[in-house]
């Protein structure tokens, strides 16, 4: 099981100061990502799951605990951990392929590696027709695309997504979702993913973590024996029904 | 003024190509003619200044008509002297707009990105802007001499703080997960600077080089008023005191040409380097 751990928090508590007065956003949070798995994180809003995604991606240094990568003590931001935003987050002055490539350019990968790859990643996101439009000619699913694109494309062994579908309508984001179950097949990265959707989360994951509200603690670790490959079609399961049951008396229990 | 004087309002996304005056919709009847008005109102103002000066109300001297302006603007086109005082001038405005853009710039970056900085100079930096150029002009020709280094250096000085306050702007309102994305990235300093923070900063900075360069020409003037023997400054100073009210006026209008052409190639570079803004407008 050791060495099946890929990425994992130990004892984090943070606190954040402000001018406004202190924010006891996490109290005590340790979790482990084996490799290869989809981990879902739910909970309230504001308990801290955003701030426990910025500590573990070496974003934010926590007041206590420490972050682990391959069992390394990680203190700063690592290019092994890709990222994607609530907000696609892209830059506005670059097109599709430029944004795409952006991580490869920083890593001086050479161009031509660079062009393929940017080729590829427009396929797999399904933009080949946008690769020289600006992020201001897309539509929010279209931009979302492109970052969870740029997230992949210099390959990072860790994924971690805060709510990446948040700002999407519900037919999209569920037609994203299973755009990310298709590449995370294909890829087998580690995923943790925020979400505030519980069918989401049970569509995606392999285990479902709970948060309580702040400060946030981890209250509940759901696994979810659904077998895969999942479709939309999962969702009608009975045991898919019954899981988000089961979750959604979590959650409430938990507040 | 320029609207781009005070960004403070001036959001990521605003163009900062978008002149001063909204534009009307036209109806079409007129719309067509649209581009007429202007230089018919302008014609207009001719016209009438041409019958004030015709009118024998005013001396020659106090007011000559556009013909005489113009006549005397042929003049010293010929005798080479307008092509001689622009380029000393030209020279001041370009030397004094580079320094100071330059050193607003990079001040203007230390000071958004270290609070230190900030908090040490920005008094400073204010007071300096409150303090009446045109007063410590003197002051700059007795310590720098009368020669160009004075005139560069007042016009530096003009310039310097527009540039400033959009750097600071600029930089400091780059988003911040545009900043995780590239420390998550591992970018060293420099490309951080390269690829998110110039480019970012660039719509308002350019905005702040838009103002600088109007400015510009008037810091060299000013210098030259106080104390030159060449310069277009230096020209209307000479035909203010032998009443040369035509060289006087021949002068102003080619000041405003040369502010205006420095205004036309910011805007143009402005234009050439945020072609993306444009993305996504109509
Ligand atoms: N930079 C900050 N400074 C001060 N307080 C902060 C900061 N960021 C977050 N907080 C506080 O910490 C708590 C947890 O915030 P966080 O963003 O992690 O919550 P979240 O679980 O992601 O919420 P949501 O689901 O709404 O995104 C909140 O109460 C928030 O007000
Ligand atoms: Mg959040």
């Amino acid at each position: 099981m050791q060495d099946q751990t890929i990425l994992a928090a130990e004892h984090i508590s943070h606190t954040y100061t402000g001018p406004s007065g202190d924010v006891h956003a996490l109290n005590d949070v340790s979790l482990r990502l084996s490799r290869e798995s989809f981990v879902c994180l739910v909970g309230p809003s504001g308990c801290g799951k955003s701030t426990l995604l910025r500590i573990l991606a070496g974003l934010l240094r926590p007041l206590a605990g420490c972050v682990r990568l391959d069992s390394q003590v990680i203190t700063r931001a690592q290019r092994r951990i890709g990222l994607v935003f609530q907000q696609a987050n892209l830059m506005p002055w670059r097109t599709v392929s430029g944004n795409l490539s952006l991580p490869l350019e920083l890593a001086q990968v050479p161009a031509s590696e660079q062009d393929d790859r940017t080729r590829a990643m427009l396929e797999l996101t399904g933009l080949h027709g946008f690769a020289d439009a600006y992020p201001a000619e897309l539509s929010g699913g279209m931009a979302q695309r492109v970052a969870i694109g740029r997230a992949l494309i210099h390959d990072p062994e860790v994924l971690l997504l805060d709510e990446p579908f948040g700002s999407l309508d519900a037919l999209t984001r569920e037609q994203m979702s299973e755009e990310l179950l298709h590449i995370w097949a294909r890829h087998r990265k580690t995923v943790l993913m925020v979400t505030h959707s519980i069918p989401e989360a049970v569509l995606l994951a392999d285990r479902v973590l709970v948060m309580s509200p702040r400060p946030g603690r981890l209250v509940d670790d759901v696994a979810i024996p659904l077998p895969r490959p999942r479709h939309l079609d999962t969702m009608h399961r009975p045991d898919f029904v019954a899981l988000t049951e089961h979750l959604r008396r979590q959650i409430r229990a938990a507040r | 003024m320029d609207s781009n004087t005070y960004p403070a309002g001036q959001r990521h996304r605003s163009r900062p190509t978008t002149d001063t005056l909204p534009t009307l919709r036209l109806p079409p009847r007129i719309a067509r003619w649209q581009w007429l008005l202007a230089p018919a109102f302008g014609l207009a103002l001719l016209l009438i200044w041409e019958a004030v000066a015709r009118s024998g109300l005013y001396a020659a001297f106090i007011v000559p008509s556009p013909g005489d302006v113009a006549h005397r603007w042929r003049e010293i086109a010929a005798d080479g002297s307008l092509v001689r005082h622009t380029a000393v001038t030209l020279r001041e405005v370009l030397t004094g707009l580079l320094i100071g853009v330059a050193a607003a710039f990079w001040l203007g970056y230390l000071i958004a990105k270290s609070r230190v900085v900030a908090y040490m100079l920005m008094p400073y930096l204010i007071a300096l802007q409150a303090v009446p150029i045109v007063a410590i002009a003197p002051l700059l020709i007795i310590w720098f001499g009368p020669g160009i280094a004075s005139k560069v250096i007042i016009c530096a000085l003009l310039v310097f703080f527009p540039m400033l306050v959009n750097t600071v702007l600029g930089v400091r309102n780059i988003p911040p997960e545009l900043r995780d994305l590239m420390a998550s990235l591992e970018a060293t300093p420099l490309q951080t600077f390269w690829h998110l923070e110039l480019p970012a900063a660039l719509p308002i900075v350019l905005g702040g080089l838009k103002v600088s360069a109007t400015l510009s020409v008037i810091g060299a003037v000013v210098g030259e008023f106080v104390s030159a023997s060449e310069g277009l400054g230096y020209l209307i100073n000479f035909g203010r005191g032998t009443y040369d009210t035509p060289l006087v006026i021949a002068i102003v209008l080619t000041l405003t040409a040369l502010a205006l052409a420095l205004y036309g190639l910011a805007a143009w570079l402005e234009h050439l380097l945020l072609v993306w803004q444009d993305a996504g407008q109509s």
